[in-house]
């Protein structure tokens, strides 16, 4: 679960990061009165930033510096409403509905510093660079001793030499040693108490009178970890999502809007991408990843039938099933059921195996529904390939 | 021979008595696995379909001698679950949960280094060697003793590629599903490696998917290691590029982790990709029998 920018500083102020005063503001009208009322002539610069789940704002138009008051007010407006498209947002982009306004601060040097749990060395992973700002990925990829990684072991924590280690490679001794050192414990702590698939600042800045402030901050929780974190659910948006995989969401399926014509119905992640892939090696285009899941009961199954249904691009759907925990009969009563109470129109090719197929198949067949039924995956993908929706 | 689990394999099921541990513990029985133990906090005295059920896995190994853990227990306590089950020296823990917290997992991994229990999993079908042992939630009946060995994160997918060698005729040694989840306890590289070592495996099909870097460093391990034939599928293709906020995940995994990727690593490493699930079968036969 993404948090905004907003939310991300809030919940890091908690953990005394320091974070540059601001306000947040739904409305430009709002956002005006801020202005007036709490930064004044005096307090310009301001920062006016889009409050969307995704980073690259900066290049796209989401954020804009104003120095006075005719400034902020041009900024507030074209920023609030407009549709903000950068190489982290999805399809035409998001609707920017929310703005955060803060105060400037004198930046002296920009560091980039993230820490995340990775797989792949078994560690929380701090990343850290004096190279930071916008372009950090090219950093990354053109200079990457530039990039310095840090692995912290997870039952044994933060120790004070991996500190020692990002402090002096990024320049920082001294006075600034300490406050960083700090800063980096505090962040650490707030991934820990957070279950933080990502807690991001891009740029930690320092400023001239020697202060850090998170000029950004980006984070994200494990979803798999709400039960424990109810107070985060509460900082849940769903108005960057697509309704129906919001609706998807409410019955427990794993529902993604693509742009194709040939919905699917998959049990299984990976059978479900692969599902994907062999409708558009039959020529025609994936409407949609849905993972209907091990445990999906009948009434599961309807539903994500009904959102397929909903979806006005869909000309066709293939539903590809291989029974393990999930019977094949279970999901083909589902099928019957969903298919007679929207009362369908589409072809519909299954294609079904595995645990009580036989059964499965069966009952497709005595419901007197027009469904085409295939052998295997290759029969499926030729039986695609005559409906003719390439 | 096989990897990991055999005939003398000694099974207990941790959450024995819920309903999807409860119908594939007799799944399992069925398949002809010795299931020896349950455990359930609280019920212990009880019995499922004649196996006795404990409050603890410690009773339970105590009094079975059971060697392998089956998982059941829901996502909150599953961490936990692992834990116990390696504390009480259990030598193979297959994790079948799907939803654990990725802070807990590292945790249990890194636990784990430090006794000799192995883990697959979380959310993962299991582990079948065919005709001698089923641990998990795979079709029992759709494979068939043989010498191919199957590695794979996905669930169903894997049922799809087996159906498939055994229609073409190939039976299989070990079939081993290491979980969809980012942090998993055994890896491609591991199986990869017992394959390498086991008589009876003369060919490995490794199923990946998009996402993560496993199955680039699989491609590594086996330029240097591995001289069996190996064959290989990826999916997601035409998966889009996931939603990911920031940039640390693109400085971690750089230009890796997309489908192309991984088929130009596995295939530059001598592995032969087949991009047509509807032919994998036919594919790999055409590869194993040279």
């Amino acid at each position: 679960m993404k948090l905004h920018e907003y939310q991300a500083k809030e919940l890091f102020s908690r953990y005394d990061l320091p974070i540059p005063e601001g306000w947040l503001a739904k409305t430009p009208e709002k956002a005006m009165k801020y202005v007036r009322e709490h930064v004044g002539k005096e307090g310009f610069p301001i920062a006016i930033k889009a409050q969307v789940h995704a980073g690259g704002r900066g290049k796209s138009g989401g954020i804009l510096i104003a120095s006075n008051m005719e400034d902020a007010c041009k900024a507030v407006h074209s920023i609030h409403g407009m549709t903000l498209k950068t190489p982290q947002t999805v399809g035409e982009g998001t609707t920017v509905n929310k703005l955060l306004l803060e105060k400037g601060v004198a930046i002296e040097r920009e560091f980039y510093l993230s820490i995340l749990p990775d797989s792949s060395t078994g560690s929380f992973l701090i990343i850290a660079s004096a190279a930071g700002g916008m372009d950090i990925e090219e950093v990354a990829a053109t200079r990457p001793e530039k990039i310095i990684r840090v692995q912290v072991d997870p039952l044994v924590g933060l120790q004070a030499y991996q500190k020692r280690r990002l402090a002096y490679a990024l320049g920082l001794s001294g006075e600034l040693f300490a406050s960083f050192s700090s800063l980096l414990s505090d962040l650490y702590r707030a991934v820990m108490e957070n279950d933080l698939l990502l807690a991001e600042i891009n740029p930690l800045a320092l400023t001239s009178d020697e202060d850090f402030f998170l000029i950004d901050a980006k984070a994200e929780v494990d979803s798999n970890a709400l039960y424990r974190q109810k107070a985060l659910l509460a900082l849940y948006d769903s108005s960057e999502d697509d309704p129906l995989e919001l609706e998807a969401r409410k019955y427990g399926l794993h529902y993604i809007r693509l742009h194709g014509n040939i919905g699917t119905i998959v049990n299984g992640a990976g059978l479900a991408m692969a599902s994907m892939d062999i409708i558009q090696q039959a020529g025609a285009e994936p409407a949609n990843f849905l993972d209907v899941g091990g445990g999906a009961n009948e009434n599961m199954i309807e539903h994500g039938f009904q959102i397929l249904l909903s979806d006005p691009h869909v000309e066709a759907i293939l539903i590809n099933i291989f029974g393990g925990i999930l019977r094949c009969d279970i999901l083909a009563a589902g099928v019957v059921a969903a298919a007679q109470k929207v009362g369908l129109q589409l072809p519909v090719v299954v294609r079904m195996e595995g645990t009580n197929a036989a059964e499965g198949r069966k009952i497709l067949a005595e419901s007197g529904l027009d469904l085409i039924t295939a052998t295997d995956v290759d029969d499926a993908s030729a039986k695609l390939k005559a409906l003719g929706f390439a | 021979m096989s990897i990991f689990v055999n005939q003398d394999t000694r099974l207990l099921v941790q959450g024995i008595t819920g309903k999807e541990g409860q119908f594939h513990t007799l799944q399992c029985q069925e398949y002809g696995t010795q299931v020896v133990a349950g455990v359930t906090p609280g019920k212990a005295g009880q019995e499922v379909a004649g196996i006795p059920v404990f409050n603890t896995v410690h009773d339970a190994v105590q009094e079975t001698r059971a060697n392998a853990s089956m998982i059941f227990v829901p996502p909150p306590f599953a961490a936990d679950a692992i834990m116990e089950a390696a504390d009480a020296g259990v030598d193979l823990i297959i994790c079948i949960t799907e939803g654990i917290p990725i802070h807990d997992m590292l945790r249990v991994r890194a636990a784990l280094q430090r006794t000799s229990s192995r883990l697959i999993g979380p959310n993962c079908p299991g582990i079948i060697t065919p005709g001698a042992c089923k641990i998990g939630i795979m079709p029992g009946h759709i494979h068939k003793p043989g010498s191919i060995g199957v590695i794979s994160r996905s669930g169903t997918l894997t049922y799809e590629l087996v159906d498939q060698l055994t229609k073409a005729g190939l039976g299989q040694s070990t079939c081993i599903g290491i979980g969809g989840d980012p942090v998993n306890g055994t890896g491609f590289i591991d199986c990869l490696a017992a394959f390498a070592k086991d008589e009876q495996t003369t060919g490995i099909v490794m199923l990946g998917e998009i996402g993560g870097t496993a199955e680039e460093e699989a491609a590594a391990f086996i330029q240097e290691t591995v001289d069996k034939p190996v064959v290989g599928f990826i999916a997601g293709l035409t998966a889009p590029s996931g939603r990911h906020m920031g940039h640390a995940g693109a400085i971690v995994s750089g230009s890796r982790g997309s489908a192309k990727a991984k088929i130009q690593a596995l295939e530059a490493s001598g592995v032969h990709v087949c991009q047509d699930l509807g032919r994998l079968g036919k594919f790999c036969a055409e590869i194993f029998s040279e």
